[in-house]
């Protein structure tokens, strides 16, 4: 088809383009396969080895957020369970401290009490102890006093005198064994007397 | 029509552009007649595209750099887009062989703009025939390996789903089309791209110079102007079916590929 119009178009200027060079078949051929096998020994697997990388780093990358995320978020579930647990506990520390107080205060008031009884209680033993004494010392006394006089009453004096003194006894042994019971009357009775 | 040019173009000394465009003499005197233009400009594309790959590939890093982003944007647009879609997951056994010829058929369509050489290499028809040729034997190879010979005819003459008293007809259409036709449709789609682009710039080109300097009247000469400039937008469209064809043919290399080894057509 083409060689009838050809020289019809361009009369006998040039060969059919159809038919080709053998020579650039050949060549066609043989620079594409070098470069294929250049390409697949030299290219391909270091593009391949760079992808590889990469998307490993990607993926390692995105592994290492998520690892940090989930650390992320079982700590703050952590703090916060910790944040509960010491609230209920200082809620706890403050219904102690305050059951606690109660209890002190109330041991403080028992034993203030008690210390007071004590101190009520010595001050009436050491009244009563005084009071002994004074009336002890008082009998002494009174006894001389007594016995002055009456010695100044009768008109003798009655002081060196064996009787007087087993009179004198004889009262107070008396008194004392009116004495227990109603120490108070002693000196009415003895005024008596 | 060779008896009409002298009417239509009335001008003594003017020679159209035609298929003896495209014949060169060898490159230097003395030379055997096939180390012409064609074959330094191939040698020379072989020679940047290896190059430019090795480069490339030399140090890739995680973190890409320019110059090897440059690289990665190509080779996963061939890997991806090409490799991976149309082939399926066997695609990297195929996918040096489809980089070397996109690579090599791109630069070498490229020749057609650029400005110290100006000729696309597959407008000789041996460079398509050869490209084409490999691609035939490449996928019937992989179809014969596959499914063995008998096999193999039946998966590509035999589509699936297609009733008995159809297949007197399908049969010999689909061995017709699928290893007759696509070898010869390949190699002269690229082929004949190349040739008339070339021949399209040709004319506007010397045509419009032939135009403006040599002829007398005026009419002619901003004819002529007009021609040269308007030969820029025909560089443009130029560049885009250089680019167009160089992808279409590894894009139709991997569907031969895809379609000769797939399980179901």
């Amino acid at each position: 088809m083409n060689d009838a119009i050809i020289p019809l178009v361009v009369p006998m200027a040039g060969e059919n383009p159809l038919l080709p060079h053998l020579s650039e078949i050949i060549a066609a051929v043989v620079f594409v396969l070098i470069l294929t096998v250049i390409i697949s020994k030299a290219v391909v697997p270091r593009f391949e080895a760079t992808y590889q990388a990469r998307t490993e780093a990607i993926e390692g990358g995105i592994e290492k957020a998520e690892r940090a995320q989930r650390e992320a978020q079982a700590a703050l579930e952590q703090y916060q369970a910790q944040l509960a647990s010491s609230r209920s506990e200082a809620a706890k520390i403050r219904e102690d401290a305050k059951t606690e107080g109660g209890r002190i205060i109330a041991e403080m008031r028992e034993q203030a009490q008690a210390e007071a009884a004590r101190i009520v209680q010595n001050a009436h033993n050491q009244m009563e102890a005084e009071r002994n004494q004074v009336v002890s010392q008082l009998r002494a006394e009174i006894g001389g006093l007594a016995t002055n006089l009456a010695g100044r009453i009768v008109g003798e004096s009655l002081d060196d005198d064996e009787r007087a003194r087993r009179t004198v006894d004889r009262f107070l042994s008396e008194l004392e064994s009116h004495e227990d019971g109603r120490p108070t009357q002693q000196p009415e009775e003895s005024a008596h007397r | 029509m060779g008896l009409l040019i002298p009417l239509l173009v009335p001008m003594e000394g003017y020679e159209p552009p035609g298929v003896q465009s495209f014949d060169f003499p060898p490159l230097f005197p003395g030379a055997p007649a096939w180390v012409d233009r064609y074959l330094l400009q191939a040698l020379v594309a072989f020679l940047l595209v290896g190059i430019f790959w090795l480069v490339m590939a030399r140090k890739n890093k995680l973190v890409p750099s320019k110059g090897q982003f440059v690289g990665e944007s190509a080779y996963f647009f061939l890997r991806d887009s090409i490799g991976r879609d149309m082939i399926g997951h066997e695609f990297r056994k195929y996918l040096p062989f489809l980089i070397a010829v996109f690579s090599f058929v791109l630069v070498n369509n490229l020749w057609g703009i650029f400005p110290l050489t100006l000729l696309p290499t597959a407008s000789h028809v041996g460079w398509a025939y050869g490209l084409a040729g490999m691609v035939w034997i490449l996928y019937n190879a992989i179809g014969l390996r596959k499914f063995g010979p008998l096999g193999y005819l039946k998966h590509v003459t035999m589509p699936p789903g297609v009733p008995g008293y159809m297949l007197p007809i399908v049969i010999p259409l689909e061995f017709f089309s699928n290893i007759i036709v696509r070898p010869i449709t390949l190699s002269l789609r690229l082929f004949a791209n190349m040739l008339a682009g070339h021949l399209l710039v040709l004319v506007f080109v010397l045509g419009g110079e032939y135009l403006l300097v040599e002829s007398e009247p005026i009419i002619n000469k901003v004819a002529g102007g007009a021609s040269l400039i308007f030969s820029m937008a025909i560089f443009a469209l130029e560049i885009f079916v250089q680019i167009l064809q160089a992808y279409i043919f590894t894009v139709l290399t991997a569907q031969y590929i895809s379609s000769a080894s797939s399980e179901e057509h």
